[in-house]
């Protein structure tokens, strides 16, 4: 069954992420998708593309005035209504943990949304995964780089080799009970201050 | 104690989620057992869903939300209860420099007086010519909403018709203001302290204006987490009311401002804080005027959550037409507050409580002793038009202002 014919908008502030729900529209079928990643004058444009499912980021602060359209604007020309699916509370559940929402024209049916919500709600949560283990890559390339700074420091004043260097931090480490990282952080902040541009 | 209470709290980075803000900062949530954690969110939309599927178990919320929720308003909505009020007053109208200017021109003065500058709004209408004016507001269910709406309909201007009303995140309420997208707003604080400080805006008046202790947000609570947890309910209600004694003290002011600044609660400067807690508020051009009650966290039974107040919301969803009137949802929103749990929440504190579960809003043109467990002083609480709600009537007060 070709699920095309309905015209999605996508807003959120994540062009990354956008990106990946657009895609993910697109290899279902859906070909109207329209992507809005700067909030700037939303609702003008929101009325202008007059879509018939919104999908959007849970955290996003224009929520509220996005709800509003369901009865205080006279800028949509057809009512919206939030994703609800009553038959189904789990679904909920799954896209606020997700951190997602969809909106729909009211009388739309549901199962022709419902796919949309499943997909967004997959893709959102791959994208979250992803930003993890994006952070934590970072965040031990850091530790690496604090390490290297620290053996380098040892080395040059202690006139000791890279392996003798890097046994002594992780000697501290363990009679302080504390991490390698945190050790060689302390080494490189206290040669920072006893020789301030010298450590670079 | 024996038994610790976990407790997460939803909020919005406003002035006023000060009590919660307070309660885990300064120990109060400590002091009674509780580990009290604080969710910060950007739109009421997911204070609502959080609440909803149950990432957090109560919420500093807009007074009309809940009542609204459980009109089925609101969906996903949970049942919710509101067991206490998070203080009184707070907001206020900003307005653009075009639009200041030309209400000034029509008698518009800075005492921020709610009858002589919507008279001078209403002269600028009349002579303009275009598009209406468009005025923001944070939510459909907000007290911003219908003040502003009281306010205008009340100096003979059509808020549906003589004005568009649009509905816009607080902290885009100063650029929209700056970039000509909308004429003016009402909003909470630190929103209007911004939109006059960094944005060349000016006030035209303030919630206390026009409506005196009058209510805001509240403490939302999923009904289903307070039935099966009463004495973590209780318990909360205790650290929030100390935190309401704490953050009404002038001495605290600063470290109050202070607090709410850092990143993880308001993230605002300290000087975009302090206005509202001392009174103080900077109109615009340099002016600042002192605004007695402009937010109350606790005098005057600022955290009872009156059942006139619901009552008084509900009214204006009807005014509005958010909703139609029945006795069965008058029902609802009335039972939606609850101050029966307030009172035994705090019984043993021998604190002054108000005897009754509702008055007559409006009622009071003077600081008033009333008839209580303790010494407790209500009011003034007036509607700058004279108004009164008569809690006992509802029907003859949505009348009266259907045909107005």
């Amino acid at each position: 069954m070709k699920p095309s014919g309905l015209n999605v908008l996508v807003i959120d502030e994540n062009r990354i992420r956008a990106a990946i729900i657009e895609e993910g529209l697109r290899d279902a079928g859906y070909d109207q998708v329209t992507v809005i990643d700067i909030m700037h004058g939303l609702a003008r444009r929101i009325a202008d593309l007059n879509p018939d499912v919104i999908v959007i980021d849970l955290e996003n602060p224009n929520r509220d005035m996005l709800e509003s359209m369901f009865q205080l604007s006279r800028a949509v020309k057809r009512p919206i209504a939030m994703f609800v699916d009553r038959s189904d509370e789990a679904s909920i559940e799954a896209a606020v943990e997700a951190g997602v929402s969809a909106y729909i024209v009211d009388g739309l049916k549901q199962e022709r949304v419902r796919p949309i919500l499943k997909m967004a709600i997959s893709r959102f949560n791959a994208f979250s995964r992803l930003n993890r283990e994006l952070e934590e890559t970072r965040g031990e390339l850091e530790n690496r780089k604090v390490i290297d700074r620290a053996k380098g420091l040892l080395m040059r004043s202690r006139g000791l080799s890279e392996d003798e260097a890097y046994a002594l931090l992780r000697r501290t480490a363990m009679n302080q009970n504390r991490k390698i990282v945190e050790i060689a952080q302390s080494l490189v902040t206290a040669a920072s201050l006893l020789d301030p541009g010298g450590t670079q | 104690m024996t038994t610790r209470h976990a407790i997460t709290a939803g909020f919005v980075p406003l002035l006023d989620s000060a009590l919660l803000v307070v309660a885990r900062e300064m120990g109060f949530a400590e002091e009674q057992a509780i580990d009290l954690t604080l969710l910060r969110e950007r739109s009421w939309a997911s204070i609502r869903d959080r609440l909803a599927v149950r990432h957090i178990d109560v919420a500093h919320i807009l007074g009309p939300m809940p009542i609204a929720g459980n009109l089925g308003l609101n969906v996903p909505a949970p049942e919710m209860i509101v067991p206490m009020a998070l203080g009184l007053g707070g907001n206020a109208v900003t307005v653009s420099p075009a639009l200041w200017q030309a209400m000034a021109e029509h008698g518009a003065t800075v005492d921020l007086d709610a009858r002589t500058n919507g008279a001078a709004l209403r002269k600028v209408i009349d002579a303009r010519k275009g598009t209406p004016l468009r005025f923001g507001v944070v939510h459909a269910y907000s007290g911003h909403n219908y003040e502003l709406r009281y306010w205008l309909a009340a100096n003979g201007i059509d808020p549906d018709r003589e004005i568009e009303v649009v509905v816009l995140p607080p902290p885009d309420m100063g650029d929209a203001l700056a970039e000509d997208v909308i004429d003016g707003y009402c909003a909470g604080e630190p929103w209007n302290t911004f939109g006059v400080l960094r944005r060349g805006g000016h006030l035209a008046t303030v919630k206390a204006a026009i409506w005196r202790s009058s209510p805001e947000k509240v403490l939302g609570v999923n009904a289903r987490w307070g039935g099966t947890n009463p004495e973590a309910m209780a318990a909360l209600l205790v650290a929030l009311h100390q935190a309401s004694l704490w953050c009404a003290r002038p001495e605290n002011y600063e470290a109050l401002a202070t607090l709410l600044a850092k990143p993880a609660y308001v993230g605002r400067d300290v000087e975009l804080l302090l206005p509202a807690l001392n009174g103080n508020l900077p109109v615009g051009g340099g002016a600042v005027q002192t605004i007695s009650d402009f937010f109350v966290p606790n005098a005057k039974a600022a955290t009872f959550p009156w059942k006139s107040h619901a009552l008084w919301f509900y009214t204006q969803m009807v005014r509005w037409r958010q909703i139609e009137h029945t006795a069965e949802r008058q029902r609802i929103a009335a039972e939606t507050y609850r101050p029966d749990i307030y009172r035994a929440a705090l019984k043993d504190l021998g604190i002054a409580m108000p005897s009754a579960s509702a008055k007559v809003e409006g009622a009071l043109t003077v600081a008033t002793p009333v008839g209580s467990s303790g010494a407790l002083t209500l009011g003034p609480d007036g509607f700058f038009d004279g108004g009164r709600f008569d809690p006992d009537d509802v029907e003859a007060y949505i009348a009266s202002q259907s045909t107005g």
